[in-house]
């Protein structure tokens, strides 16, 4: 079988919100969302954890490790998925890489 | 009879916010209302800021800030801050025209999030006669030059008609040059102004087609450098949409004047009650007020609504709409291949035929 090809990110980026997207807890909606221009998201929790983390003071290596010990995964499926989000949020304009 | 338990609506995530009617464009396809509200009528600073508030403990995430020309207002800085302070994303929908940079400036430093210009076609002449304001095309560039130089996310609206629908594609690509992250491709819509200028608005179902062609085409070659929204238009689809995600589930809108309404149209539909922010909270009206409740949910329904499988997919489409084109608020939306008025709305979509523009004026 074939693993799917996780997108290129360089461990030194440093991925954080761009002006314009915030992640916000609202208590009347019941939890985090992701404001973005005409956009709204409802994070799960692995998404939360990741986009917490996106604060332009981490690189993406550290962000990566801290993940792999908080869900207890394996680094390597861990830097996919982490990789996969931030390439689709990227593509979004939801973050810069 | 045992009533159903009323089950308490959902909370609305956006609100639009028209501060004003005064504009200095006159678009042909302007949404607003032929009867426009007069600047004596408007809602003063202390009452918008209130709304921003009672929308946010509402459960309301993003505030539109819209009109007309929302930097008509001066109070626009204070606005923007209230709605930051109550925790809201702000986002300006401005014609480009009449902010300053300096005014920008302000607006960044009171919290703004994003901006949303408009423009009118790719071409300066013909995007200046669409607005009917000599000049209105260069002021936008500069003013989207002055939003991406202070950071700001900028959205490109273009809203497409037949005078500029085979420059679709230069119009994304201009987006592209001036700095925007996004852009919409909003085909016109037949509301208040656009409704009197259909006969001049309405492209040609080829064109229409090569449009779509275009965009989906573009949104892939663009992938990564800009976020193409578009949307098709009503005239030529199978299924309506579900206008402003169901009546008085998602949005409410509050006028200058302060009345709220569930869709910006929804006052050309006779007989509901709208209540005013000046004499409720706006929790109140969301909940209780006869115009939300007119259209909520599905009970309203009649066939071939009521009995479909889509009904709570696409909520029978827009009321203004089947009003319009139907005579009958609650009937489907015309637009929707199974209504019985479906076949008439393609014979108006073929038959209108060329007319000048009636500009959009207070
Ligand atoms: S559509 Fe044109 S006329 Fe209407 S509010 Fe917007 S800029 Fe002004
Ligand atoms: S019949 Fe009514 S509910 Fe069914 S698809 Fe058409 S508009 Fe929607």
């Amino acid at each position: 079988m074939q693993e799917p090809s996780a997108p290129d990110i360089a461990p030194d980026a440093r991925p954080r919100l761009p002006r314009g997207v915030r992640l916000v807890h609202n208590a009347a909606q019941g939890g985090w969302v992701l404001l973005a221009p005409e956009r709204i998201f409802r994070p799960d929790a692995v998404a939360l954890a990741i986009l917490q983390r996106c604060t332009g003071a981490a690189t993406f290596a550290a962000i990566v490790d801290d993940l792999a010990v908080e869900f207890t995964a394996p680094r390597q499926r861990i830097g996919a998925d982490v990789a996969t989000l931030l390439r689709s949020l990227a593509d979004k304009k939801l973050l810069e890489l | 009879m045992v009533a159903p338990a009323q089950e308490s609506p959902p909370r609305p995530l956006g609100l639009l916010a028209e501060l004003t009617h005064r504009c200095p464009l006159g678009c042909p396809y302007c949404s607003n209302p032929l009867d426009l509200d007069a600047r004596a009528d408007e809602l003063d600073t202390a009452t918008w800021a209130r709304v921003m508030r009672e929308a946010a403990a509402l459960g309301v995430l993003q505030v539109h800030l819209s009109g007309g020309e929302p930097g008509a207002r001066r109070d626009l800085e204070h606005i923007v801050a209230a709605a930051r302070e109550a925790g809201l994303y702000t986002n300006l929908i401005t014609a480009g025209v009449g902010i300053s940079t300096a005014r920008l400036a302000a607006l960044a430093a009171a919290g703004l999030d994003h901006v949303q210009v408009s423009i009118q076609d790719s071409e300066a002449a013909s995007a200046d006669c669409i607005a009917g304001y000599d000049g209105a095309f260069a002021r936008k560039r500069a003013l989207a030059g002055d939003v991406v130089r202070l950071k700001l996310p900028l959205t490109v609206n273009a809203v497409i008609h037949r005078a500029n629908i085979e420059r679709v594609g230069a119009m994304i690509d201009l987006a592209l040059a001036l700095g925007a992250g996004r852009v919409e491709i909003a085909h016109a819509q037949y509301y208040g102004w656009a409704l009197k200028n259909r006969a001049a608005l309405m492209p040609a179902r080829e064109q229409v087609g090569r449009a779509i062609a275009v965009v989906e085409a573009m949104r892939e070659t663009h992938r990564g450098a800009i976020v193409i929204d578009s949307v098709v238009p009503d005239y030529y689809a199978r299924y309506p949409k579900p206008c402003v995600g169901g009546w008085g589930r998602r949005s409410l809108n509050v006028t200058p004047s302060g009345v709220v309404l569930p869709c910006h149209a929804a006052a050309t539909i006779p007989g509901l009650d709208f209540w005013n922010v000046r004499e409720y909270a706006l929790a109140d009206i969301w909940t209780s007020s006869p115009a939300f409740n007119a259209f909520r949910g599905t009970d309203w329904m009649v066939e071939p609504c009521a009995s479909c499988a889509r009904r709570s997919v696409d909520f029978g489409g827009c009321r203004c709409q089947a009003l319009a084109l139907t005579g009958d608020a609650r009937a489907a939306d015309p637009v929707c291949h199974l209504s019985p008025h479906h076949a008439g709305l393609a014979e108006l979509a073929r038959s209108d035929a060329d007319a000048a523009y009636v500009y959009r004026r207070i």
